[in-house]
């Protein structure tokens, strides 16, 4: 008998830890919808006049925004996105920020057909995506550097001698202008949002030639910094003195040459709406508001990237 | 008080006391059975989907891994033969090492020597895995990078990968399985009947000879089963290689930057989504065969030894007398030819 109950209560366990394994895949959309529901209602026309965004209404405006907006996308844009909820909804008690991480075009198309309110994408829109009714708005550029080790003699490669490198075709730096030594050719592992951006920009897209794949941003340094001969790719905001950024067509990768659209290697951090931002809710002007405003580009800085003003 | 003690009074809450720690034990002897059942339904749950989805000879014989290509592409191939080959190679250098050292702690070393050895290994054991792959990095990459520029100098097939290959990957392993192999090896070699030393000295064989000839064949199943965990534990050790062996997906040749089945998951779970999230289980999967099949051979190798001690009588004055008795019986031959 005993040996019954027991098999009775192994078995349902077992069931359901297998079920809890499988639900585990599946995203989780669960939001507040009773704060969602209050979103449309509770927006003062206060908010509307937060275009202007003085400190006193934005208090003001802090006490009655209420409900939730979706995002939905880019998984390169996470540490933005995660950062910018965190800030906002503290200022915001009443506001829920939700943040899904799927991929760019996947955040696009939900934003397209209504299931989110923001769609995250870490490219251009396309135009097909345009003319479905999707607006651009850019709230960041983030910008790669290539990085060598420091004791490497070249400082600059224009983009089709990168393209060589990261394909396999140049394999030593006296092709490119350097000393008679190989170049290791560091990167990142698939899915990654750096490595996305970068072989997507040089149109190399499942071409690159590794030799070491390594699977976070500070491993790439490491590996660059005490690897002669190796060239890497991280975002911008973690260079420092252990690794040479190479300039790039002769344009040194810093904030302002980015902005002036003059480094190549670099991407928009698209929050695309449904219709221009003023057409949509209070709440997500706000929120649009407060990421051009001063706070919202303290936070675009945080996480390493460029603000767009 | 003598009645709190007495076998005849309060029966019904003493009874109570038995069963309930009854139930607690065998609910504590459920709960392993419970993780290792679930943990296996769950890896052929989430393992399988992809298997059929791509296809089976696809994705273990496929040797092109670009899961993020418009027509993505899951061979694991390459991955797979890097961890055979990695583990082999591991073992080839780490057993015959830890085997030695083992002799040499159970045989020779005088105790105050191995009062200082003992430790030393066990302590290697204690090591965090991630360590032993930042050692791999500041020493074995560079010197590796430096061999590699001296051997392919001029070549221009060869893709330098800075010292992160499979010769530094399988140097961590053998480092890493050594404390295994040395502490079952030497307590195999311990076990080892006094008698058949003395008789084998008795009969005039050097300390060298009896070791060679008669303690190690005698210790042989112990060894073997050190083997066999020293290749579980390379088999699934992923932090320390992952640092060290650059996780390119490359034949597994000596300098060649490699993926094992292990850092392959590892690397790549945090950003996968979709089909190629279902890939890396598939590869756990893979895996989870492996370290299986080494369990039922280890569980083989265990019952065997144990079927034939049920056949010696004479075998039953202490386990360890057994077990290396009965291992004797298999090394004879030998023995007889050279003593």
């Amino acid at each position: 008998m005993r040996k019954k109950i027991f098999t009775v209560i192994c078995t349902a366990i077992l069931a359901m830890s297998a079920l809890a394994g499988c639900g585990s895949g599946e995203t989780s959309t669960a939001s507040n919808q009773t704060a969602a529901e209050a979103a449309a209602t509770s927006a003062s026309s206060d908010t509307q006049a937060g275009t202007e965004a003085s400190e006193q209404a934005d208090t003001e405006a802090a006490k009655e925004l209420s409900g939730s907006i979706s995002m939905v996308g880019s998984t390169s844009m996470e540490k933005f996105a995660n950062a910018l909820s965190e800030v906002f909804m503290e200022k915001y008690p009443d506001v829920t920020l939700q943040a899904e991480f799927v991929g760019s075009g996947a955040g696009i198309e939900a934003v397209a057909n209504g299931s989110a309110d923001i769609g995250n994408s870490s490219r251009n829109l396309k135009d097909e995506e345009k003319a479905k009714g999707v607006v651009e708005n850019i709230v960041a550029i983030d910008g790669i550097a290539v990085v060598v080790d420091p004791t490497n003699t070249v400082e600059d490669l224009t983009k089709e001698q990168l393209a060589d490198i990261y394909a396999g075709n140049v394999t030593n730096w006296s092709e490119v202008g350097g000393t008679n030594s190989p170049i290791v050719v560091v990167g990142r592992e698939a899915g990654s949002g750096t490595r996305g951006a970068f072989e997507e920009i040089l149109k190399l897209e499942e071409q690159c030639k590794y030799s070491n794949e390594l699977d976070s941003t500070g491993a790439v340094m490491a590996k660059v910094a005490s690897t002669p001969g190796a060239i890497g790719y991280v975002s911008l905001d973690v260079l420092d003195d252990t690794v040479k950024a190479l300039k790039l067509e002769g344009v040194e990768p810093t904030a302002e040459t980015i902005k002036a659209g003059d480094y190549f290697l670099s991407r928009p951090f698209v929050m695309a709406t449904k219709g221009e931002i003023a057409e949509q809710s209070p709440l997500i002007q706000e929120l649009f508001n407060f990421i051009y405003s001063d706070e919202g580009t303290q936070i675009v800085e945080a996480v390493g990237l460029i603000p767009t003003k | 008080m003598n009645e709190s003690f007495s076998i005849f009074s309060h029966y019904g809450s003493k009874s109570g006391v038995e069963r309930a720690a009854e139930v607690i034990f065998t609910a504590s002897g459920f709960f392993a059975v419970l993780a290792v059942a679930s943990i296996t339904l769950y890896m052929i749950i989430s393992g399988t989907p992809a298997l059929f989805q791509v296809g089976i000879l696809d994705i273990l014989f496929g040797t092109v891994w670009q899961p993020e290509a418009a027509s993505a592409s899951y061979g694991i191939l390459y991955v797979i033969l890097t961890s055979i080959v990695g583990t082999f190679l591991a073992i080839l250098i780490g057993v015959p090492i830890g085997v030695l050292t083992a002799v040499f702690l159970a045989e020779v070393a005088p105790p105050k020597l191995a009062g200082v050895v003992r430790p030393a290994v066990e302590l290697l054991a204690g090591i965090p895995s991630v360590i032993y792959g930042l050692l791999g990095i500041l020493i074995l990459n560079p010197f590796m990078y430096r061999m590699e520029r001296i051997i392919f100098a001029g070549s221009t097939t060869h893709q330098f990968t800075g010292g992160a290959n499979l010769i530094s990957a399988v140097l961590v392993l053998a480092m890493m399985i050594l404390p295994t192999v040395i502490n079952i090896s030497e307590s195999a070699l311990r076990a080892v009947p006094a008698y058949l030393k003395s008789a084998s000295l008795a009969l005039g064989a050097t300390h060298i000879q009896t070791i060679f000839h008669v303690i190690i064949p005698a210790a042989k199943s112990g060894i073997v089963t050190a083997v066999v965990l020293g290749t579980g534990r390379a088999i699934g050790e992923a932090m320390a290689i992952s640092l060290v062996s650059g996780s390119a997906v490359n034949l597994p040749l000596p300098f060649n930057s490699v993926r094992f089945l292990t850092t392959a998951i590892v690397s790549e779970m945090s950003y996968a989504s979709g089909l190629h999230r279902k890939v890396l289980f598939t590869i756990g999967l893979v895996l989870f065969v492996f370290i299986m099949v080494i369990n039922v051979t280890l569980t083989r190798v265990l019952k065997k030894q144990n079927d034939s001690d049920k056949g010696e009588p004479a075998g039953r004055k202490g386990s360890g007398e057994r077990k290396a008795g009965e291992s004797m019986r298999g090394s004879q031959p030998e023995r007889s030819v050279q003593v």
